[in-house]
């Protein structure tokens, strides 16, 4: 179930990626005329592996890109109170909803609070939570996974229905039920991202140990007599890391919009903390005569989630031994 | 086949009593209990209150109350609204055509889009369309569907003013079904943003893998048109493991819709959800969430099911 359960399908669905490039498309006896207009599929030539490596390079490079994009919006979020200009929730009675000016760079809000400090004091709690969330439901997937996949038999089936019953329920609903009824802070939108975000991770890392433990090292281990808990911490866990960091690094980005969503529809981080969420449901009434601040953050989180996404994806190709694309 | 159609039936019921059961646990969860809102009101008497209880069946214990709940589910009464004081069945039923209308719309939109997107993109890979699919895409993934929304709302119909930018059908002189269309085009692209950007990488990706495959090499070698190399080889299996990832995605929908019927004013489901979070009408917000599950539930097996008839080397136990 989640705001997540799409995307992150979508992030493990990404990784079938093309590793087939035929060189048939030589073995076509089509007519010339024909070929013009129905270009062949995958007939390009194999690639050497020097186009292979350009290719690589240019993925590592929308990665570095990436990281240089979440440095700066780590950096300044940090060190916010010197970056700012105003504080988060300072009031300017003189210019509210100012256009953009010298004394207020992105303009002033409904209130009179000026627009760039709170996108900067905002990506702190956006990034906070998208961060907190993913540790989360990171701990709880490897836990969940780790045990269903080593221990199988009912265990395994036990919680593999859970997350059958957890992923049938709509996301978006519970979330709003619990948020709307209870009243949220960045605590508890952290605690209930992570709780309804852990499935995917979980279903992956079952899968891999489940292949694992029948490798022969996991067998030699269990016959000098390793206990579970080592065996599965120091020798299945090391192994899956790879998927772990990756599925981690794609999820911050989920729970960043997640967070977002909620806050939109003003139920998730209460409204007086400033996140991009919260701009973006507060310049609601406003965003017709003064569409910047509606488009300032939603440019920002747009931002901060594309260079996440190039991270995760960077990461993903790094990690992977047949290397290809 | 029809054993598996059966099996896959018949599992899906313990998961439907679960999501009855967690339903009902929430609701009795919420601060308050179920009758706050009538409990709330200050002009209401200690009698009044009582007898809204017993009619409600609030004044009988938990668990039977849980087996009233369950009971009443499976004859397919969902219990009565606590603001439109009608039952909750009817209430969900006006709005849910506009719903599935608004679904319908966006996954055309996304199957349109997305199809003509991957196969582009697969005809060169690495080529300039292929590289312009795959920027747009992942634009579609990082944007927030709400945000998307505001900006076509903000360009489209305030800006531009060509398109209304909210309800179902113009309140004066509108009603017949141009006018619907309209109203139906920037909800409908805005459910289909992340689905549009999704699934065109899918099909770009399963595109290349199939044509890579030694029966489209055999296929060309015996000398097959192109054409119909392209459209009854490749395509044809490209195109199957899509069923899956449509199946999948239904709780994309759902958010999509709470989200673009909030923003665009739609008359649905998702809007009736949100609006009975401001009245705490839990019995709507029950029949929802439970309704919300059985699609998401219904849509995964449809997605195997069809998956399994369309490709025959899928041989289920």
């Amino acid at each position: 179930m989640s705001l997540n359960s799409a995307s992150e399908a979508r992030a493990g669905r990404a990784q079938a990626g093309p590793t087939v490039t035929g060189a048939e498309g030589g073995a076509t006896a089509a007519l010339p005329a024909t070929r013009a207009l129905l270009p062949e599929f995958g007939g390009r030539p194999a690639r050497g592996p020097l186009q292979l490596a350009l290719l690589r390079l240019r993925r590592a490079k929308l990665a570095l890109i990436g990281l240089a994009v979440i440095a700066i919006l780590t950096l300044v979020a940090v060190f916010a109170d010197a970056v700012a200009p105003y504080g988060q929730n300072e009031i300017d009675l003189f210019s509210i909803t100012a256009s953009p000016s010298s004394a207020h760079w992105l303009g002033t809000d409904e209130l009179g609070r000026d627009e760039l400090s709170r996108l900067i004091y905002g990506g702190r709690v956006s990034l906070l939570v998208g961060v907190a969330a993913a540790l989360v439901s990171t701990a709880i997937g490897i836990v969940v996974g780790a045990v269903a996949g080593y221990y199988g038999g009912w265990v395994d089936a036990t919680l593999m229905r859970l997350i059958d019953l957890v992923l049938a329920f709509p996301a978006i609903f519970l979330l709003l039920i619990v948020f709307a009824l209870r009243g949220g802070s960045v605590l508890s939108v952290i605690l209930f991202l992570g709780l309804f975000g852990w499935m995917w991770l979980a279903r992956i890392i079952r899968g891999q140990i489940l292949a694992l433990k029948a490798r022969e090292f996991i067998e030699a281990a269990r016959a000098v007599g390793v206990p579970d808990g080592r065996l599965i911490v120091r020798h299945l866990l090391p192994n899956v890391v790879a998927a772990i960091i990756v599925s981690t690094t794609l999820s911050i980005a989920t729970y960043m919009l997640a967070e977002a969503t909620l806050s939109f529809l003003g139920f998730g981080v209460p409204p007086e903390t400033p996140t991009w969420g919260n701009m973006l449901n507060a310049a609601r009434p406003n965003y017709t005569t003064h569409p910047l601040l509606a488009i300032a953050p939603g440019l920002t989180l747009t931002a901060a989630v594309l260079a996440i996404n190039f991270v995760g994806d960077g990461l993903r190709d790094a990690f992977d031994p047949r290397g290809g694309r | 086949m029809l054993r598996y159609t059966v099996r896959r039936l018949l599992g899906a019921v313990p998961l439907l009593l679960g999501v009855a059961v967690i339903s009902f646990v929430i609701m009795q969860l919420a601060p308050g209990g179920p009758d706050a809102l009538f409990a709330r009101n200050g002009r209401m008497s200690q009698e009044q209150l009582d007898a809204i209880r017993r009619n409600m069946g609030l004044d009988r214990p938990v668990h039977e109350q849980l087996l009233v709940w369950l009971g009443n589910l499976a004859q397919g009464d969902l219990g009565t609204s606590y603001s439109q004081f009608r039952p909750v069945t009817a209430v969900i039923w006006d709005v849910f055509p506009n719903t599935v209308l608004l679904m319908a719309a966006g996954l055309g939109l996304s199957l349109v889009f997305s199809l003509a997107f991957g196969i582009l993109a697969a005809r060169r890979q690495y080529g300039f369309v292929d590289n312009l699919t795959s920027f747009v895409s992942y634009f579609g993934l990082a944007m927030p569907v709400f945000w998307f929304g505001l900006m076509l709302q903000l360009l489209f119909a305030v800006r531009l003013g060509w398109l209304p930018s909210a309800g179902k059908y113009a309140a004066q002189g509108g009603g017949d079904v141009w006018d619907l269309l309209k109203h139906l085009v920037l909800p409908a692209f805005t459910i289909a943003i992340g689905s549009i950007a999704a699934w065109s990488r899918y099909v770009r990706s399963s595109t290349l893998e199939e044509a890579g495959q030694d029966y489209v090499r055999t296929a060309r070698a015996k000398g097959v048109r192109e054409r119909q190399v392209v459209a009854g080889h490749v395509l044809r299996n490209a195109l199957i493991p899509l069923v899956t990832v449509v199946g999948i995605d239904v709780p994309l929908y759902l958010t999509g819709a709470v989200l673009t019927e909030t923003i665009f004013s739609w008359p649905g489901m998702g809007r009736l959800f949100f609006d009975s979070l401001t009245t705490r009408d839990y019995p709507v917000l029950m029949g929802t969430l439970v309704l919300g599950a059985v699609l998401i539930i219904l849509g995964n097996l449809v997605a195997d099911i069809l998956y399994g008839l369309l490709d025959p080397r899928i041989k289920y136990g």
